[in-house]
Formats: structure tokens, C-alpha cells, sequence
């Protein structure tokens, strides 16, 4: 196993996506945290398909990918939070929407220009090449602010993901933190979707939080485990991507799958131990 | 007797529409006072305006020094997402201390102490460390008030708080309530539709149909017009 890391870290490509996809993984896992118990998880899903979407235009028009598409993304997010807490039209149909648009976009212009080439396959899925240095660099200033944000406020994070409203009587500015939350998970979508796809990029979000909540039954523990799960599954990931050739992005998501199904067992069984008892 | 809090002539509303006119009414130390009224007449609307949420269209909200300081602890609704939060019995009550905290980032000893303290002040000491969602509705509802004490023992808001609770949880409820206000003098603030038992415990009485109907004490509440349209509705539907 350490000779297969070592001859990994030879390759500096790899070296740039291992750290830039852990990285990505950790900062995705721990706003997965709070989004997937707000009952926002699909904000993620959505947020992927309009970072396809201005990534093709932005490569029709030879624009720098990241210059262009987080500030749209970054847009969008705000967009999508505002419909889903104004609750004014169906937030998940609303989403559906938005991501099938985006997406649609994005391969007309694609199309017209430079045709459907292994570019658009990449994007859909993820190329293991994507992680350039500025990317990494990003990647580094993004995990250093989240990394921050759940450690001097985490006790804000907490009442603003379990209760709103409590949070907002006792003098939290909760949409402070809600655009926070929703700007970071921009800009961590748009760094990871090269690499995991844009079909696939939502569930590092999503993944880590749900399998730790399996077992952990406190906040903390669950953003922890969250934290730790998927740094390992992604290495795990690309250990298996790099050993029998697949899919690095498409790699991650199974082994995060491994990890959900081992844990939901672990859970049923220690169910069943407790009634039993 | 030290005034929590007072309106006086205050309108609420959203975008043009007026949901709330002309509301006066104070909150002293001690007071256990309950606003009533159908659904859409505004109860919740005015219970937003009083914890700040929301800003008067017209009139004029005082708020005591103590109070804005620490915030007012407040009962909401139980939602959707904390049905199944994963999050400590202690985690929760300690997020009642936030409103104190401003900017600094961790809780100190002295906090932790004050959520122990709320805790066992509730009879759900030995919860601590149980897991949120795997309480019953009325302890759920006792760790909700343990976190509202964290952030202020004088005023306690609660909105429609024996919504989905089941009888013996909900007379539970209301002694708990009672022993607050008259043991510890934690004033109350309550919005309900539960009428029929209201009657036996708050003091004083705001009666709401987008204009106060009635604003005083029970006792003369029981004798007014209002009332009697409102808890004849009530007792014939129990038949």
C-alpha cells in the first residue's frame, strides 16, 4: 500500500489532485453538515449543474473557468436560498429547474462551438487532470475559511442549523450566515466539479454528513466524523481509481457509498443489540 | 413590579396589509399573560414583532434594559429539521447562552454551569447527554424551555406550545409552566389556541382578531362578550 503512495505522489498531476481534492472533500463535508440538515441538499445538486453551465460558456468564449464561474454560481446560490426560504414556489421544483436549464445551456453552447468533445465528458464526470495550481491555491484559502468558520463559530453554526428562529430571537444574524454558508458552497462546487464531475460533485456534500449521522448522535460528533469520513473515502477513492484505472471523481462516490452502507449496518445492529438487552 | 416590556398602539404587517392594529399591552415581572384568537388573526404576527423580528409598521415598542441585553427566551415551534437532529440534550440547552456571547467564540465554565443548572431545574438532569431526537414530545419540549431560561429567566415567549403533545404531556406542560411563574417569577407570554385550559392558568388575557377585542384580566375576560362568543364556540364543539 505505501509503494503504491509513494509512486502516486511521483506524479505531480496527482500530487495536485489528491490535495486539492482533499481539500475540496473536507470543505464540502463540513458545510454538508448543516445543509443537509436544513433539508438543503439539493441546493448542492443544483449548484453543480449551473457551475457546468458557465464553465461551457466560459470555454466558448475563452474566458478563465473559475474568473467566470464563481461569481454566476455565487450568484445562483443566493438565488436558490432566497427561493427556499421564501418558500413563495416549490423549492425542490424550482431547483430541478434551474439545474436542467443550466445544464441544457451549457451543452447548446458547447455544442455550437466546439462540439461534444471528451471536454464535456470531463466536466460531466470528472478528469483526474483538472486540478491546475491556481486551483489547489484556491483550494487552500477556501478549506482555511471554513476550517475557521466551524471552529470560532461553531456555537452560531449549531443554533443556526438546529432553530432559526431561536437563533434570530436571541440576536444571531441568521442570514449572515446563511449566505455564508451557501458563497463557500459555491465556491467549493466550482473547485471540485472538474475533478468529481458535475454529476457527482454534490455527493461529497451530501455523503459524509449522512453517514456519520448513522452512528453519531451529537452535533459535534457528526461534524467531526463528517470531516474525517470524507477525507479518508477520498483517499480510499483514488487509491482504487489509481490501482484499476476508473474514474477518479466516480471512484470517490462508491467508496463514500461503502461507507454509508457499512455504517447504516452498524446501526441497525446496534439497534437490534439495544432492544435485545 | 419592573416593566419587561411594553407596546403601545403598534401595527404589523406585510407588504400593505395590515395584520396586527392598534395593539397596546405590558409585560411585568411575573405576569402570566396569554394572547388568544383564531387562526389568521394575528397572534403570530404580533409574537414576531415582540421578539424583534419583525418592525412595527405604526406605534412603539419598549424593551427593558435586561431584556436587550440578553435577548428573550423564546419557545418556538418544533420544525421539521429537529425531528431528527443529531445533537445532544446539553448541546441544545447551551445555544439558549448564545444571545450573551456577542462575538466570542466558545462557552465558558460559567455558562456551562447556567445550562446544568436550567437542566435540573427542568428534572431532565439525567438527559444530558441523550440524543435530541430520541426524547419523547414532552421532554423535548422541557429541553426547548431549559434552552429559553439559558438566555433569560425573566420573560418566557412560547408560540403554540402543546402542539402535538399528548394529554398527560400537556397537563405536565402547563403545571411546569404555572410552577415557573409562581415559584421563580418568570413572567409569561403565551400564544395559544388552547382556550379551554388557558382559562384556568394565565392572569391576564390579550384577545386578538387583527384589533384587540379584549386586553385585561381573566377574571373579567370570562364575564366579557368576547369570551363568551369565543369559549361558547368552544365548549359546543366539545360536545
Amino acid at each position: 500500500m505505501i509503494h503504491v503512495v509513494t509512486e502516486m505522489l511521483s506524479y505531480p498531476f496527482l500530487v495536485r489532485a489528491l490535495l486539492g481534492g482533499l481539500m475540496v472533500s473536507l470543505c464540502a463535508s463540513l458545510l454538508g453538515v448543516s445543509l443537509v440538515l436544513k433539508r438543503y441538499s439539493m441546493i448542492g445538486d443544483g449548484l453543480s449543474h449551473v457551475s457546468f453551465g458557465s464553465l461551457s460558456v466560459a470555454l466558448a468564449v475563452g474566458w478563465s473557468p473559475l474568473t467566470v464561474s464563481i461569481p454566476v454560481v455565487v450568484l445562483a446560490a443566493f438565488f436558490l436560498l432566497r427561493i427556499t426560504e421564501n418558500g413563495r414556489m416549490r423549492s425542490d421544483a424550482a431547483i430541478a429547474m434551474i439545474s436542467a436549464s443550466a445544464l441544457a445551456i451549457g451543452i447548446i453552447v458547447t455544442s455550437l462551438t466546439t462540439g461534444m468533445t471528451t471536454d464535456v465528458s470531463s466536466y460531466m464526470f470528472g478528469s483526474i487532470l483538472a486540478m491546475s495550481r491556481d486551483d489547489v491555491r484556491l483550494a487552500a484559502v477556501l478549506s482555511v475559511i471554513v476550517l475557521g468558520l466551524f471552529l470560532f463559530c461553531y456555537n452560531k453554526v449549531f443554533a443556526v442549523t438546529f432553530d432559526e428562529s431561536f437563533a434570530k430571537a436571541t440576536g444571531v444574524n441568521v442570514s449572515v450566515y446563511n449566505i455564508l454558508i451557501a458563497v463557500l458552497t459555491a465556491v467549493t462546487i466550482v473547485l471540485g466539479m472538474r475533478m468529481m464531475g458535475a454529476m457527482l460533485i454534490s455527493s461529497l456534500i451530501i455523503f459524509p454528513s449522512i453517514t456519520a449521522m448513522r452512528i453519531f448522535k451529537s452535533f459535534g460528533g457528526v461534524v467531526v466524523a463528517s470531516g474525517i469520513l470524507s477525507v479518508v473515502c477520498f483517499f480510499i477513492g483514488m487509491m482504487f481509481s489509481y490501482v484499476y484505472s476508473t474514474p477518479a471523481g466516480a471512484s470517490v462516490v462508491v467508496v463514500n457509498l461503502a461507507f454509508f452502507l457499512l455504517f447504516s449496518l452498524f446501526q441497525v445492529i446496534s439497534q437490534h443489540g439495544k432492544k435485545k438487552s | 413590579m419592573g416593566l419587561l416590556l411594553r407596546c403601545e398602539h403598534v401595527d404589523f404587517g406585510y407588504e400593505n396589509q395590515d395584520a396586527v392594529i392598534d395593539v397596546s399591552l405590558e409585560v411585568n415581572t411575573g405576569d402570566y399573560i396569554c394572547i388568544v384568537g383564531e387562526n389568521g388573526s394575528g397572534k403570530s404576527t404580533l409574537m414576531k414583532g415582540i421578539l424583534g423580528l419583525l418592525k412595527p409598521t405604526a406605534g412603539h415598542i419598549e424593551v427593558s434594559e435586561e431584556l436587550k441585553r440578553a435577548g428573550i427566551g423564546y419557545l418556538p415551534q418544533q420544525t421539521e429539521v429537529q425531528k431528527d437532529f443529531p445533537a445532544t440534550v446539553f448541546e441544545v440547552v447551551i445555544s439558549g447562552c448564545l444571545g450573551k456571547r456577542g462575538n466570542r467564540p466558545f462557552y465558558s465554565a460559567k455558562e456551562r454551569e447556567a445550562a446544568r443548572a436550567n437542566l435540573e431545574r427542568l428534572g431532565i438532569g439525567e438527559l444530558r447527554k441523550s440524543c435530541f431526537r430520541e426524547l419523547s414530545g414532552g421532554q423535548k419540549q422541557r429541553v426547548l424551555i431549559a434552552r429559553a431560561l439559558c438566555a433569560t429567566d425573566k420573560l418566557l415567549v412560547l408560540d403554540e406550545p402543546i402542539t402535538g403533545l399528548d394529554p398527560s404531556a400537556i397537563q405536565d406542560f402547563y403545571q411546569l409552566i404555572r410552577k415557573l411563574n409562581r415559584e421563580e417569577n418568570v413572567a409569561i407570554l403565551m400564544v395559544s389556541h388552547d382556550v379551554a385550559n388557558i382559562v384556568h392558568h394565565a392572569d391576564k388575557i390579550l384577545h386578538l382578531k387583527q384589533k384587540p377585542l379584549f386586553w385585561g384580566n381573566m377574571r373579567d375576560y370570562v364575564k366579557s362578550q368576547a369570551a363568551r362568543e369565543f369559549l361558547g364556540d368552544r365548549e359546543e364543539d366539545n360536545i
